[in-house]
């Protein structure tokens, strides 16, 4: 260890106290933390905390929840973390290493921002806007108050989602206006730092019609050692003929208990991609709900998640078409060792007179140890007439064809392995057309098995 | 595409006569204790039998109505209006000739005697709740075979009947399994001893002729150690105005090395609520089989289970559900593996057509540490009118790196090629689309013994009739 970092220990076992001295997320939202925000959202906020606390809590019979180790959910230890000193934030922007050229990037630890790289020039004046939240409240507040929370969380945490709401007082709002082509990505980190630390990040994304966006959304924690809380929502408006790509590196240390909630409304001719990679937290709970609101709406729902230790991934998605001629399409995958557990709860919900879908999701869990365990429950309602449906689930392992084809040709039995699961996962990266993000993806990847 | 069905009833109408009604019992109408008494001591149960009734009367109350996850529309059934025991008092007879004329024109009319020169080794009729007519054709019974009324089970092989009685499906598995513990009177009892393949499929015919009456067979097969078996059973119901209540249990036991083979061809009329537990236990090497044919019925709920406990045990379920308007098949399966090498198939096709709604429910379950098990599931849906309804919702839980299982479903309509094809080499419409969803569902049909395949292709063309044009 270095001076340096030993120092710092030192600094960090001083501001501990301080620390416990912050309020628990149960006891509510602090005064403190909502100084400065409009009155409308205040009120939005108190609400919503009644709403949370009147909810019942999640229960395994409940079918949005079976098979989900609901007992993890435990906020009772969580508190509101206090302000970064300025050696912390400096400590945190060292690390904030992501994409080489982006858009803009706004970086945010312990739900505060340490870090803003404006847009460029260009794209300011067509525009485009890039704004923190609590900023963008105030000077966007029509377009703001319109989609803010606008989708409910219909797939079992709605309770979170009320959470998330009075909470919610950092995050990101992009604005892409008519026809205006971002091309290069938009980049966002949110770190968790302080011990038992909870934060809200929230996204909110329009795109406005014949729009072009890339947004790439990090979620990672300063020290391995220190549990932490992540209840997010990211909510992606695609306006008509637009088209989206979302990316969620979710990178959490595995102390973490994680909630993300997702929202994306496609509307007519648009395309809504998102890619979600699960690499950390104790428990990783994930909500995707894709309305394909306007006729020729395309959304391509994609998910990775690695699972080690006793690590639990759960993700549910509703994949919802709400107009005729409307495609989605649903890759994702797991691969599992140790005593690691999935859960995949999906449906292709195809309302009446939502003729002519084409509706696919599939789930492939890789098993890689004997104590690991898939649960997958794809589902499919389907209220129209000529559609085309399908989903698909399979668990299984290795090809044993594959590996020895691998260990004939001289290659050793753990890289073999290595070699296979990658390219098992790699199927669904690989289907982002961006391979600045798809690099960086893989390096996740790589990162997490090097550590085994 | 298609317009909107007309109602049609045109196939159910033939099981829609009955009766005067002639029960020397009833139990009248509700559930309490004292109707559980009245049905115990009018069967002369053991006390054994009375004290699970009663437990099972208790559990019944306890457990709720497991409407957070299926429909809303068993809320419509009104457990205070239903009539749990009616009987005729009659014995069950084993000559054609004692058989009550009355009843004989029943069966007559349900054709069960010429199949039973054609096809059948024994045959179990049920009239309301007790087995009046039973024949067993001499080779069976010669063979050491035991084909004979649940009741009769219990009395006269109390050794073997209480030793798997309830076994399989525990009283407390639901609500509806829980009922018929309580107020179960007919059904089968069926014992296959060792090494004995049965050649002809033993079958039974069930009928309800009371209205607002509830039947609660209650059936148990054991197929002992190297036995083989197909059972059939086939359902129709006399048409009333007032919902009726069908719940049945079927509890199957395959030993070693035995094959166990049960079809249903469930055809209601639209106003039964049909919920039946049906599961089996399958032990080393042995199989067992589900084919079940969903019809009738206004809702039915049925998921076909089957526990593969010893090494190498098979299960397979084949489904195939036509739902009509207002009708609802919520059907599926169960497969739980329990045993290393153990494989299962599920096979399910449904037709949906006009505001009919078919529903997969499914549960595949590989604990840890087993090796080599398998499981394959196929869903495919065929959505006739647009207002026609299907959902799939599996549950598939695997552990463990020797294990591999697939699900697949798809969801599709006739397409309006093949349609046009057949119409230009002179078909009409109705025509054409009855010759698509019997080719959609021919690969499952073709494994239905015969009488069973071509009623069941008859009874497609005849839903189909209506719905087109």
């Amino acid at each position: 260890m270095t001076n340096q970092t030993a120092v710092l220990d030192e600094a960090m076992e001083i501001e501990t106290p301080q620390e416990s001295s912050q309020p628990a997320i149960l006891s509510g939202p602090s005064e403190a933390r909502v100084a400065g925000l409009p009155t409308w959202f205040r009120e939005q906020q108190r609400a919503a905390w009644t709403k949370f606390e009147s909810l019942p809590f999640p229960n395994r019979k409940d079918q949005p929840w079976r098979f989900s180790n609901v007992s993890a959910l435990d906020f009772s230890s969580f508190i509101q973390p206090a302000q970064l000193t300025q050696k912390e934030r400096d400590e945190i922007l060292e690390l904030s290493t992501g994409l080489k050229e982006v858009a803009g990037r706004l970086i945010f630890a312990d739900d505060q921002l340490l870090r803003r790289d404006p847009l460029p020039e260009k794209l300011l004046n067509s525009g485009v806007i890039l704004k923190p939240l609590d900023r963008a409240i105030i000077e966007h507040e029509d377009l703001f108050r319109r989609h803010f929370m606008a989708q409910p969380a219909a797939l079992g945490s709605a309770k979170f989602a009320a959470l998330h709401e009075a909470f919610v007082t950092s995050g990101t709002f992009i604005y892409v206006p008519r026809g205006v082509e971002v091309e290069l990505p938009i980049e966002i980190f949110h770190w968790l730092h302080g011990a038992n630390a909870a934060v809200f990040p929230h996204t909110l994304l329009i795109a406005d019609e014949l729009s072009k966006v890339t947004v790439l959304e990090h979620f990672r924690s300063a020290h391995s050692d220190r549990a932490g809380f992540g209840c997010g929502v990211n909510d992606l408006v695609v306006g008509r003929g637009a088209k989206v790509n979302y990316i969620c590196a979710q990178n959490w240390n595995d102390k973490t208990l994680a909630i993300q909630i997702n929202a994306t409304t496609a509307a007519r001719e648009s395309s809504a991609l998102s890619l979600n990679v699960h690499l950390g937290g104790n428990y990783s709970r994930f909500e995707s709900l894709s309305r394909l609101a306007g006729e020729g709406a395309r959304s391509d729902l994609l998910a990775i998640s690695v699972a080690e230790g006793s690590q639990e991934f759960d993700a549910r998605t509703l994949q919802d078409h709400a107009s005729p001629h409307t495609t989605s399409d649903l890759l994702y995958k797991n691969a599992l060792t140790d005593r690691a557990r999935s859960t995949f709860g999906g449906l292709i919900r195809v309302e009446p007179h939502a003729h002519f879908t084409d509706a696919y999701q599939t789930v492939r869990n890789l098993l890689l140890s004997d104590d690991s365990e898939a649960n997958s429950m794809p589902g499919l309602e389907i209220l129209a007439d000529n559609v085309k449906c399908s989903h698909g689930a399979t668990s299984g392992q290795l090809g044993e064809d594959e590996v020895f084809y691998l260990l004939s040709r001289g290659i050793p039995a753990e890289v073999a392995k290595h070699l296979l699961v990658s390219g098992f996962l790699n199927e669904v990266v690989d289907r982002l057309d961006h391979p600045a993000i798809t690099d960086l993806i893989h390096g996740l990847i790589e990162a997490k098995f090097a550590r085994r | 595409m298609v317009k909107e069905a007309s109602p049609l009833e045109i196939e159910r109408n033939i099981g829609d006569f009955a009766y005067p009604e002639t029960h020397t019992h009833d139990a009248g109408v509700g559930l309490t204790e004292k109707t559980i008494h009245y049905i115990a001591d009018i069967k002369e149960d053991p006390d054994w039998v009375r004290e699970f009734r009663l437990n099972a009367y208790k559990t019944f109350l306890s457990k709720p109505m497991p409407t957070h996850w299926a429909s809303k529309d068993l809320e419509a059934i009104v457990f205070e209006n239903i009539r749990y025991y009616l009987s005729g008092g009659v014995q069950p007879k084993r000559n054609w000739e004692d058989v009550p004329d009355d009843v004989k024109r029943t069966f007559e009319r349900l054709g069960i005697p010429e199949q039973e020169r054609k096809f059948l080794a024994g045959v179990e009729a049920q009239f309301d709740s007790e087995a009046v007519y039973s024949n067993i054709k001499k080779a069976v019974g010669e063979q050491g075979v035991i084909f004979v009324g649940s009741a009769e089970g219990l009395k006269n092989h109390p050794e073997i009947f209480r030793k798997w009685f309830g076994k399989v499906i525990p009283t407390g598995d639901n609500k509806f399994s829980a009922l018929n513990s309580a107020v179960f009177s007919g059904g089968s009892f069926i014992y296959v001893p060792p090494g004995v393949k049965v050649k002809h499929p033993l079958q039974a015919y069930f009928r309800i002729n009371a209205e607002n009456f509830g039947q609660f067979e209650r059936t148990l097969i054991i197929c002992d150690e190297g036995s083989e078996l197909t059972y059939m059973e086939g359902c129709t119901a006399p048409k009333f105005n007032t919902a009726t209540l069908h719940s049945a249990v079927v509890e199957l036991v395959a030993l070693k090395g035995a094959k166990l083979q049960y079809i249903t061809v469930q055809n209601w009329s639209s106003n039964v609520f049909n919920l039946v537990t049906k599961r089996g236990i399958a032990h080393e090497d042995a199989e067992v089989k589900w084919i079940d044919c969903n019809i009738g019925s206004r809702l039915t709920m049925k998921y076909p289970g089957v526990i593969m406990k010893g090494r190498r045990a098979r299960g397979e379920v084949l489904s195939i559900a036509l739902a009509g308007d207002g009708q609802h098949q919520d059907t599926g399966a169960k497969m739980v593996h329990a045993a290393d090498e153990t494989t299962s198939n599920i096979i399910s096709k449904s037709i949906s057509i006009g505001k009919g709604r078919a529903t997969y429910r499914g549960l595949v379950q590989i604990p840890k540490h087993l090796k080599n098990c398998k499981n394959n599931t196929e869903c495919d849906a065929l959505l006739i009118n647009s207002t026609s309804r299907t959902d799939t919702y599996p549950a598939i839980t695997v552990r463990g790196t020797g294990n591999s299982v697939q699900h697949e479903a798809s969801v599709s309509q006739v397409s309006a090629e093949q349609i046009f094809y057949m119409q230009q080499r002179g078909l009409t419409e109705a025509q054409a689309m009855s010759l698509s969803v019997n080719g959609f569902v021919n690969d499952l049909v073709r494994q239905f013994p015969m009488e069973y395949s071509v009623e069941l292709k008859r009874l497609i063309e005849l839903e189909m009739e209506g719905s087109v044009g």
